[in-house]
């Protein structure tokens, strides 16, 4: 599945320093009517693009609270969050308040 | 629909498309509606509480972080849209930490174009005669963060004095008063307690500090930045790798996710907290070296510096804090001063 990750507010630091991603995910499907959802992109952004520091990014199996989550520039508490569903070419935003003022 | 895309409308309008859950409300609004609510709220807020008055010269502390840059837009935006009559101005402290703070100043250097507000900045090396490149060179990551908070109040005082300032404006949110409530009570620090939850302090100072931001939650600020693509800096302080936030931060948050609504009752519990004490504040006199406000016959830069100068840099850093007898720790990055910012953002 296409999908475009953006990392802003510091994040960005931890894959690279480099903001926008542009990845195909393969995830696995029991069946053939599964989706791939927050949670699933979550645990794979973590094993493909976290370089460094992953605490600073997630925390147990979810984002570590303070870090902003949209999907397709919607806050995904609107979505269900770690249950929302993406689709092919989803852009997913992730952005730490955590740093500076 | 759990899981499923939002096509929810916003609870405001009902036309749009809702684009983010408020922690405050929990209403679901679109981006317009957001930033009415946004903005709107702040507005009340200085109106209530009579923050400004018309003609007023205001120095925005900038750091070019998130929350002074938003300061900024908005402070321009409300002054221009309501008529404040206000002169703005963005008021920068430049420490002298190559790569970071250099790097900052770029973007204050941006938004000052583009919000078309006079620019100030005052440095370490001209006021002190060190920068902090230099101070670190010579003292180590151990007590930076100490000459790094002293020297800042002090610098952003007398860079808003240079502009004549009446007041000086900064970014602190909500959630940082938050924390520093939980930090004051922690310590049982009562002097402060009261104050840190005042949107108005030093009124008994050279210049008084106000917080605008006092009750808009963190997350709507950088949803604020992000929708409107507000250009800021987020970089950590080089001489404060990993510090982020410390444990109340953490805490704070996780509270927040729990039940957004928090925030706002610890910052009412430190309002709350007017206890009248016998205990006398420090009677404020000015250093006999500089001028400042001091309650000692130095002022703590003027102590700091000249360690400093006679390279006996830990002159002046650990002496217990005069507040109800609580040994102060080391206050490196890693513990945090009791001021919520970590170093490179601007303190109380
Ligand atoms: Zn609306
Ligand atoms: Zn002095
Ligand atoms: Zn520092």
């Amino acid at each position: 599945m296409q999908l475009t990750l953006e990392f802003g507010g510091g994040l960005e630091l931890l894959c690279d320093s480099k903001k926008i991603h542009n990845v195909n995910v393969e995830f696995e499907q029991q069946n053939k009517e599964d989706k791939l959802t927050m949670k699933g992109l979550l645990s794979w952004v973590r094993t493909n693009l976290i370089k460094e520091r992953p605490e600073m990014f997630m925390k147990g199996d979810t984002v570590r609270p303070g870090v902003l989550v949209l999907v397709n520039d919607c806050d995904w508490e609107l979505s269900g969050q770690l249950s929302t569903t993406l689709e092919e070419k989803d852009v997913v935003v992730f952005i730490s308040t955590l740093h500076g003022g | 629909m759990e899981g499923k895309r939002s096509l929810r409308m916003c609870c405001l309008c009902n036309e749009r498309r809702a684009s983010l859950k408020r922690p405050k409300t929990l209403q679901q609004i679109c981006r317009e509606c957001f930033y009415l609510a946004f903005e709107d709220e702040i507005h009340q807020l200085i109106v209530d509480n009579r923050l400004f008055t018309r003609g007023d010269r205001i120095a925005i502390g900038a750091s070019g972080g998130k929350d002074s840059t938003v300061l900024a837009y908005v402070l321009s935006k409300l002054n221009r849209v309501h008529d404040y009559g206000l002169h703005l101005f963005l008021l920068s402290v430049d420490e002298g930490i190559t790569g970071y703070r250099d790097d900052s100043l770029e973007t204050v250097h941006r938004n000052q174009i583009e919000y078309g507000l006079p620019l100030k900045i005052v440095s370490y090396k001209d006021l002190y005669g060190w920068t902090m490149d230099e101070i670190v060179k010579l003292i180590g990551l151990k007590n930076n963060c100490t000459f790094c908070g002293v020297f800042r109040r002090q610098a952003l005082d007398r860079g808003a004095a240079f502009l004549k300032a009446d007041k000086v404006v900064t970014g602190h949110n909500a959630d940082d008063i938050a924390e520093t409530v939980l930090l004051n009570i922690l310590r049982g620090d009562i002097a402060r307690l009261s104050r840190c939850s005042s949107i108005i302090t030093g009124e008994d100072g050279p210049i008084p500090r106000c917080k605008p931001f006092k009750y808009t939650y963190e997350k709507e600020i950088v949803m604020y930045a992000y929708f409107k693509k507000l250009d800021y800096f987020s970089t950590e302080c080089i001489y404060s790798p990993n510090a982020y936030r410390g444990f109340a931060r953490e805490f704070i948050k996780d509270l927040e996710r729990i039940r957004p609504r928090a925030i706002l009752d610890i910052i009412k519990s430190g309002e709350n907290f007017r206890i009248s004490t016998t205990t006398k504040m420090p009677e404020q006199g000015f250093c006999e070296r500089c001028g400042y406000i001091s309650s000692q016959k130095w002022c703590k830069a003027c102590v700091l510096l000249d360690g400093l100068n006679r390279g006996l840099p830990k002159l002046g850093i650990g002496r217990s804090r005069v507040a109800i007898g609580f040994k102060e720790e080391n206050k490196s990055h890693g513990t945090k001063s009791i001021e919520s910012k970590q170093c490179g953002s601007l303190d109380f």
